[in-house]
This record gives C-alpha cells, sequence and structure tokens, in this order.
C-alpha cells in the first residue's frame, strides 16, 4: 500500500509546458503562416463539405468572387476589394493606439457611426449652400470632432475614476446606433432610409470612386507605423500599457496619454465614418459600419499592433468575408457562412500564439537504476 | 396596465439574467467572457434547430408531440449547443493562454455566424415567405403557464402567469448565489477568480474550476437565448432579432456587482428599461428610438457610480481577465 502511494505521488504528468522567448521572429512567423494556410485549408474542406463543390472550385469561386475578371483587365472588382480593406484597416488603425495602451477601445462602430453623421448631416444641411471645397473641410473637421467626443467620453471617466472602458464603449456604440435610427426616422420621412446624397461626395478619380478612401487609409497607415515607432508620444503610449506605475515614476501624466490617445483613436474612427459616408455610400443607417469594429479589434490584435501586418491580416479576413459569401452564395446558402469561416481562422490563429510564447516539453525516459 | 408593464419587463429582462448569471459565474473564476452574446445566440439557434427537428419528425399534428420531449429535446440542445462554445473559450484562454478579450469576440463572431447561417437554412428548407422560422408548437409547450394562474387576479398574472423557463432563471440565480457564498465549491471558486496562484497553492485544480466555471456559465447564458426564443418571441426565430441582449447581459453583472441576487432585480429594471417606449403615452416613433437608448445610459451612469465608490465588495474579481500560467510565479 505505501509503496503505492508514493509511486502514484512522483508519477510525473507526460509533458508539461514552459514559456519561451527565444524564438526567432522566422520561426514565430512561420507558425503564423502554416497556421493561415492550414486555416484555409479548414475553411476549404469546409466549403466542400457544406456547400458540396470540390476542393479546387471553392478556391477559384472565392477568387473570382473577390478579384472578378482581374486577369482580363477588369478592375472593378479589385477595386472594391481594396475599398473593403480600407475601411477594416482604417477601424484597425484607429483601435491600435488605444489597444497599445491596453485601453480596450470596443466602441469604434459608436466612433464611426458618430463621424458619419456629422458627415451627413453637413451633406444635408449645407451640402447647397457652401461651395465644394468649403463643404468637404467643414465635413472632415466636424466627423473628426464627432469621433473624438465619441471616443473622448470614456477616456474622461477612465483617466478620473478607472471606470470599465470595455463596456462603456460597448455602451455608446449602442447610444450612437439609436441617434442615427432617431435622425434616419426624421430624414427620410419614417421610410428609415436616407436616398444617396449627391453634395460632399469625394471625387471620382481615374474613373474609381474609391480612389480617395484608399488613399487615405494608406497615408495613415505610414503615418501610424511612425506615430507609434518612433514618436515621442508613441513611446508614451507603450510605457502607459505596459506598467502605468513604471509611466508615473519616470514623469509620464497618465491621464493625459489616455485622454490624448482616446482622442486620436476616436478621432480616426470618425474619419472611417465618413470615407464610409462621403466616399462609399453617400447616405447612413444604423447598420453602415456592419460589426467591422468588433472585427478590427481582432485585427489590431493579430497584427501585434503593427500596422504593415494589419494590412496582410485584413486583407486575408476580407478575402475570406467576400470570397466564402460568393461560394456560399453559388451553392445557395446564407452568405453569413463567412462570418462562421471568419470566426474559424481567427480562432485559430489566436489559437497559435500558445505555440509561438510556449513549448511543450515532454518528459524523458528515466534510465532505470 | 401597470401589471401588464411589470409581467412585459419580467419576461424581456429573464434572458438577460440567464446571460448575467452564467457571466458571474464565468467571472468569478477569473475568465472575462466576451463571448457570452455568441454563446447565447449559439444556445437559441441549437434549440430552435432541435424543436424543429423534432417538430418535423411528428408531422404537421400538435397531438403527435410529446409535451415532455417537445420541451427536453431544445433544452438538452440549447445546453450542449453552448457548452460546445464554452469548451472552445475555455480551452483557448485556460489552456492555450490565449487573450481573452480577443477570444470572447472572435467566438462571438463566431456564435452569431452559426446562427445567422442556421437560421437561414432553416428558412431556406422550409420555403416560407417570411424570413423567419415558426415553432409555434414547441413555443406553446414552453410558455404553458399554471392553469390556475387566470383565477387570481393581479397576483396571479403578477407571479404565477411566467413559462417555466423564468422561473428556472431565477431559481438558477438564487441556487448561484448560495453555491457562491455559502459552499466550499463556491469559495473554492472565488479563490481561483481573485487569485489563481494562491488557490492552486492551496490545492485546488485551478484549470478544473475554470473549465467547469467557464462551461457551466455558457450552458445558463445559452438557455438565455432559448427562453427568447421560446417565450418571448413565440417560437419565431429570424435571423439577428436577439440584437445586443448579450452585451447587455454583460453590462448587468457590473449592475449587479457581480451577486446573482441582485442580478435578478437587475434584469428586471433592464426589462422595463428596453420597454418603457411603449408605455410613456404620447411619443412619436422618432423619440421612441431616442427612448431605447434609457438602458444603455442607465448601465454607463452605473458603471460611474462603481467606480466612483470604490466598496471593497463592490469590486470585480481581482483576477479577472489575467492569464493563469502556472511556472510564472
Amino acid at each position: 500500500m505505501a509503496k503505492d502511494k508514493i509511486i502514484k505521488s512522483t508519477r510525473e504528468p507526460l509533458f508539461h509546458v514552459v514559456k519561451r522567448d527565444d524564438l526567432a521572429w522566422w520561426q514565430a512567423w512561420g507558425i503564423r503562416v502554416v497556421t493561415i494556410l492550414f486555416s484555409f485549408v479548414i475553411v476549404g474542406l469546409l466549403c466542400v463539405l457544406v456547400a458540396d463543390k470540390s476542393f479546387g472550385d471553392s478556391f477559384d469561386i472565392m477568387f473570382t468572387g473577390v478579384f472578378g475578371r482581374l486577369f482580363e483587365g477588369n478592375t472593378t472588382m479589385l477595386w472594391k476589394y481594396l475599398q473593403e480593406i480600407a475601411i477594416l484597416l482604417s477601424l484597425s488603425l484607429a483601435l491600435t493606439p488605444a489597444f497599445k495602451m491596453k485601453f480596450w477601445n470596443c466602441g469604434a462602430e459608436g466612433q464611426a457611426l458618430m463621424g458619419g453623421l456629422a458627415t451627413i448631416i453637413c451633406m444635408l444641411e449645407f451640402g447647397d449652400k457652401l461651395s465644394y471645397g468649403t463643404l468637404v473641410t467643414v465635413i472632415v473637421i466636424t466627423s473628426i470632432v464627432a469621433g473624438a467626443i465619441w471616443g473622448l467620453i470614456p477616456a474622461i471617466f477612465k483617466a478620473l475614476f478607472n471606470t470599465n472602458e470595455t463596456l462603456f464603449t460597448l455602451m455608446m456604440n449602442y447610444i450612437a446606433t439609436q441617434i442615427i435610427a432617431y435622425y434616419v426616422y426624421i430624414k427620410g420621412g419614417g421610410s428609415n432610409v436616407i436616398n444617396p446624397v449627391e453634395y460632399g461626395n469625394f471625387p471620382t478619380i481615374g474613373g474609381n470612386d474609391y480612389f480617395v478612401n484608399i488613399v487615405t487609409v494608406a497615408v495613415i497607415t505610414v503615418v501610424m507605423y511612425i506615430y507609434l515607432k518612433f514618436s515621442k508620444q508613441g513611446y508614451e503610449i507603450s510605457v502607459v500599457g505596459e506598467s502605468q506605475n513604471t509611466a508615473r515614476y519616470i514623469g509620464i501624466n497618465v491621464k493625459k496619454v489616455i485622454i490624448r490617445t482616446m482622442l486620436i483613436s476616436g478621432a480616426l474612427c470618425g474619419v472611417t465614418g465618413m470615407l464610409l459616408v462621403a466616399g462609399k455610400d453617400h447616405s447612413i443607417n444604423v447598420n453602415s459600419v456592419g460589426g467591422q469594429g468588433f472585427t478590427a479589434i481582432l485585427m489590431s490584435w493579430l497584427g501585434q499592433f503593427n500596422p504593415f501586418i494589419m494590412v496582410v491580416m485584413t486583407a486575408i479576413v476580407v478575402f475570406l468575408r467576400l470570397g466564402v459569401a460568393k461560394v456560399a452564395d453559388t451553392a445557395l446558402l446564407n452568405s453569413s457562412y463567412s462570418e462562421i469561416m471568419v470566426g474559424i481562422v481567427i480562432l485559430m490563429l489566436v489559437g497559435c500564439e500558445f505555440f509561438i510564447h510556449y513549448a511543450i516539453k515532454f518528459k524523458h525516459k528515466k534510465e532505470v537504476a | 396596465m401597470i401589471i401588464q408593464f411589470i409581467c412585459r419587463a419580467i419576461l424581456l429582462g429573464v434572458p438577460l439574467l440567464y446571460g448575467s448569471t452564467g457571466e458571474i459565474i464565468t467571472e468569478k473564476s477569473g475568465h472575462l467572457n466576451l463571448g457570452i452574446p455568441g454563446i447565447m445566440y449559439t444556445g437559441a439557434i441549437s434549440g430552435v434547430v432541435g424543436s424543429f427537428l423534432y417538430e418535423n419528425s411528428c408531422g404537421n399534428d400538435i397531438a403527435n408531440m410529446n409535451p415532455l420531449l417537445a420541451i427536453i429535446i431544445p433544452f438538452f440542445c440549447a445546453i450542449i449547443g453552448s457548452v460546445l462554445m464554452g469548451l472552445i473559450y475555455s480551452f483557448l484562454t485556460v489552456t492555450l493562454h490565449a487573450n481573452q478579450n480577443v477570444t470572447g469576440l472572435a467566438i462571438t463572431t463566431l456564435g452569431i455566424g452559426l446562427g445567422n447561417f442556421l437560421g437561414a437554412s432553416l428558412i431556406n428548407i422550409t420555403d416560407s415567405e417570411l424570413p423567419s422560422i415558426a415553432l409555434t408548437k414547441t413555443s406553446s409547450f414552453f410558455s404553458a403557464k399554471l392553469p390556475f394562474a387566470d383565477d387570481l387576479g393581479w397576483f396571479g398574472e403578477l407571479f404565477l402567469s411566467h413559462d417555466f423557463l423564468t422561473y428556472l432563471a431565477i431559481i438558477i440565480a438564487f441556487i448561484t448565489a448560495i453555491v457562491l457564498n455559502r459552499t466550499r465549491v463556491g469559495l473554492n471558486l472565488r479563490a481561483v477568480g481573485e487569485n489563481p496562484a494562491t488557490a492552486d497553492a492551496a490545492g485546488i485544480n485551478v484549470t478544473r474550476y475554470k473549465y467547469l466555471a467557464t462551461c457551466i456559465g455558457s450552458a445558463v447564458a445559452g438557455l438565455g437565448g432559448l427562453q427568447y426564443v421560446m417565450a418571448y418571441a413565440s417560437g419565431v426565430w429570424s435571423n439577428n432579432a436577439f440584437g445586443d441582449r448579450g452585451w447587455m447581459a454583460i453590462a448587468l453583472v457590473i449592475f449587479a456587482l457581480w451577486k446573482p441576487s441582485m442580478a435578478i432585480v437587475g434584469s428586471f429594471v433592464f426589462g422595463a428599461l428596453c420597454n418603457a417606449n411603449n408605455y410613456i403615452q404620447g411619443l412619436g416613433t422618432e423619440t421612441q428610438e431616442l427612448f431605447k437608448m434609457l438602458p444603455y445610459i442607465v448601465t454607463i451612469i452605473v458603471l460611474i457610480i462603481t467606480s466612483m465608490r470604490k466598496k471593497r465588495e463592490h469590486q470585480p474579481p481581482q483576477g479577472l481577465g489575467l492569464p493563469y500560467f502556472r511556472e510564472e510565479r
């Protein structure tokens, strides 16, 4: 009996997990790339199973669904794809400084809606009164201010009383949604639709409606990279994110940094709302942002707070969203199928971080004495 | 009028009560599960799929249906569906130490996608004109009232006229309160949530508690989705109708200060706030839209007040949101 007990208590687990931080960057990215490829295989297999298409056909449909007849010189679909990336990327970039500061801004949706609301109000109220140049300037300023205010409110309470920002920003989304519903009802004359407005739309450049949006977001991407990596403010953000006590000790005004960063985050969300309204829809409704505020949180995190990696991540996710929706469409399935695929891929990417930060050590066989 | 208003508030509040009770159980183990909206959605659609299959297997005659099976099948489907989602969440956050917020949001994306996809597929199968599935027969079993409730006037209407899932929600909330505060299991669970390293040193199996709390919490939350479809919506599923109830359930946890018994009151208050716009006289449709903000504004005010008062017993579990890795002590 006694012997049994001793054996039991000294039994080692089959393996144990240790932390590692010695992984070279190319190994870490190797793991991520393999995960992405693997998740694409799973997406393909699920399309085979559910949509009853062959593996190759599924990806073929996905590709044509996203890029259209690109090889025959038709770039319409490509521009649409880039436009979708631009909006999601813009929201992800807007959230990144806040996340780097460990401020969970779940309110991108509401902040973008408020920016869009400011835009549509300017377009409807001043559209026929101001010259085009003045109108666009007013739109840019008001949408930035509207988004910034929506981000500022939770930031002030976080700075002063450490109020839970995750839920505060979430609730602000729904308040924004109701304000939009109210405004659309008034302006739409009870029809819940505002007809596309002709004033203050961004110009078509080179026969392309989305040129302004795409270029704006490209510029924001580069500026955000420089801001986070090389500016003093970017450094302060990362110190506050790592440890607020350290930040205080080296003389950073934490409250000021929180409020300033959320002003930037909200303002950029407001810009996204403006791009959506003035550059794409020329109208607004409660679903204008369509839940992308939440996807953007995941994009920002998966992009490791690096704007250029975020470009790749958003490109993959938008490809899946549009491509799988096309597969579902040809198989007469609901397009929500693509949401499931995006969810699966993101969960796998989240899970694969484990293998980057931890190593599994198997039990070595003991030599028999 | 007032009685009707209160009954309506209770009906609206029950999904929130399930959701927040589930989230409280999960949060007590130190896990902030932002996947609750997706999990409730999955619970709802799993129940719908279960009862859809059972209704179809019985043909068109309601007499063919066994009341007990009609309730048990959706009930367990809802639990199984939501526990599976809870398992994915806990595997990623507990075993793989993934970021809880990110995992939770991904679960929500997955759950809502799953719900809308399955819902749309069922609508396709039925070839119905409307974008919804009506499971009115199953719903009639779910919303069966006590036979003598109508004879007791306002008392009967207020306390006895609800569907059984409403009473179950209140019972679950009370049991949770008792287990958390009066039993060894509850003490251990709170220890895990406050400081997993200390709990581990005291010989508590931290991983097991975290897994169990998340999965049980998910099951409870999933029932909230089921109650919404079967009792509130009279068995009619349409995509996205569930709305933002999942997020409100998470907000309610803070409103209730992590106390399940407070969540009962809180959920009914929320239900009343959600419904106030229909009962205030003389509101135009546009003003009603503004009044729908009420529950969110109240949540924000509660958030601010609790953060300003900083009472020790009103704080979230200390280990909330932090991953626990044994070898990092």
